[in-house]
């Protein structure tokens, strides 16, 4: 009990704190932070339920007001802010990257990690990011689609670097890679 | 942790944020609800006023928590520019502008121990059903302690990389960085059964 909320907590202060690391740029000049990144590991790392509350955790501290996307955004303006999709897709992202990486054994932990969080955080983020532009910005499903396809290529980076990296902690920590423990 | 509220005390700082929110929501209904291009930039005058009445201070620091949006608004005016329906395209932005100003003001004027103790009003139904709450609140806290505490770690590694290595520290660091933040993870968790748990 106390491992799992230590375990949410945490990974909720890594999602932050991966948003003040100066974030890394594509080769074709798409600014991509680490943030979405974090969410994929929250997934993969923790399995559905806690990789979900996770990423719910930091949702619901921006609403409070807290400081914790990246260039230190934050606060209720975020929620009526374009992006808000996104944010509001992130915990159920979460929670389906992990609820694959629980349900697909078979595979390698690298493997799974990274088709986990090419459907969780970067179909199920999308699906919800593109609603959330249709009806802040009054524009149907394929030109929202057209808006946010510029970031579609950094994110299936960040799913194999999640791969790579959930592999790496199953290797160095893997009694606490717990969707597979 | 640097929070969003304005250091600048206002009146509003002191009326309780339950209002505040409820209010907050029954603007954003309204903004979406009304198409009128004149009425929309009303709405936003009206947000400004708002954000100039505490001062000067206090209407630059919210103005400049608008920039985020500026993009945006480039793009939906330029858009509709295109598909010459420039009325619509400033509705939509001068929308967009004020919902988020009007958000942004709350947070500016509200306490974060005034936030929790609406989500603890909140959560009233879940301990009628025996959910533990102050787990809720315990995790909070957490996250607030350790995200400073995780960046600087953040920190430390991407100084040690640079040491060793010409090229700047990417995503590399990020394994690392999270086998840091299971350690603390674990380390209190310990603690906290050492304490007689939760």
């Amino acid at each position: 009990m106390e491992r799992n909320l230590t375990m949410i907590a945490l990974f909720a202060a890594l999602i932050a704190a991966l948003g003040l690391i100066p974030k890394f740029t594509l080769g074709f000049g798409v600014p991509i932070t680490a943030q979405s990144l974090g969410i994929m590991l929250c997934g993969t790392v923790l399995g559905a339920w806690r990789g979900g509350l996770a990423a719910l955790l930091v949702v619901g501290l921006v609403a409070l007001g807290l400081p914790l996307l990246a260039g230190g955004r934050g606060g209720l303006g975020v929620f009526a802010s374009p992006s808000v999709g996104f944010l509001v897709g992130w915990p159920i992202g979460a929670f389906v990257t992990g609820f694959v990486m629980d349900q697909w054994r078979s595979a390698p932990v690298g493997i799974a990690a990274g088709v986990a969080s090419v459907i969780g955080g970067i179909i199920v983020v999308y699906i919800f990011g593109i609603m959330g532009m249709m009806v802040t910005l009054n524009k149907t499903m394929l030109e929202a689609t057209l808006l946010v396809q510029a970031f579609i290529p950094g994110d299936l980076i960040k799913a194999v670097l999640a791969g790579l990296i959930t592999s790496g902690l199953a290797k160095a920590r893997p009694a606490s890679v717990l969707s597979r423990a | 942790m640097i929070s969003l509220t304005s250091p600048v005390e206002t009146r509003a700082h002191g009326w309780p944020a339950g209002a505040k929110l409820a209010a907050l929501c029954a603007a954003t209904l309204l903004l979406f609800a009304v198409e009128d291009l004149a009425v929309q930039a009303a709405f936003c005058a009206g947000m400004v006023v708002l954000y100039a009445l505490p001062g000067r201070a206090f209407l630059r620091v919210g103005l400049g928590r608008l920039r985020m949006l500026w993009p945006f608004v480039a793009l939906i005016v330029l858009w509709h520019l295109v598909t010459r329906d420039t009325a619509a395209g400033l509705v939509i932005a001068l929308r967009m502008i004020t919902a988020v100003g009007l958000a942004n003001l709350v947070t500016m004027t509200t306490k974060l121990s005034d936030m929790m103790a609406v989500v603890r009003w909140l959560a009233t139904p879940l301990r009628r059903f025996g959910v533990k709450t102050r787990s809720l609140e315990l995790s909070v806290a957490l996250v607030v302690r350790f995200t400073p505490v995780l960046a600087t770690k953040g920190q430390m590694l991407t100084l040690a990389w640079r040491a060793r290595s010409r090229k700047r520290a990417g995503w590399r660091v990020v394994m690392p960085f999270t086998v840091l933040a299971i350690d603390d993870a674990e380390h209190v968790a310990e603690a906290l059964r050492a304490r007689g748990g939760l």
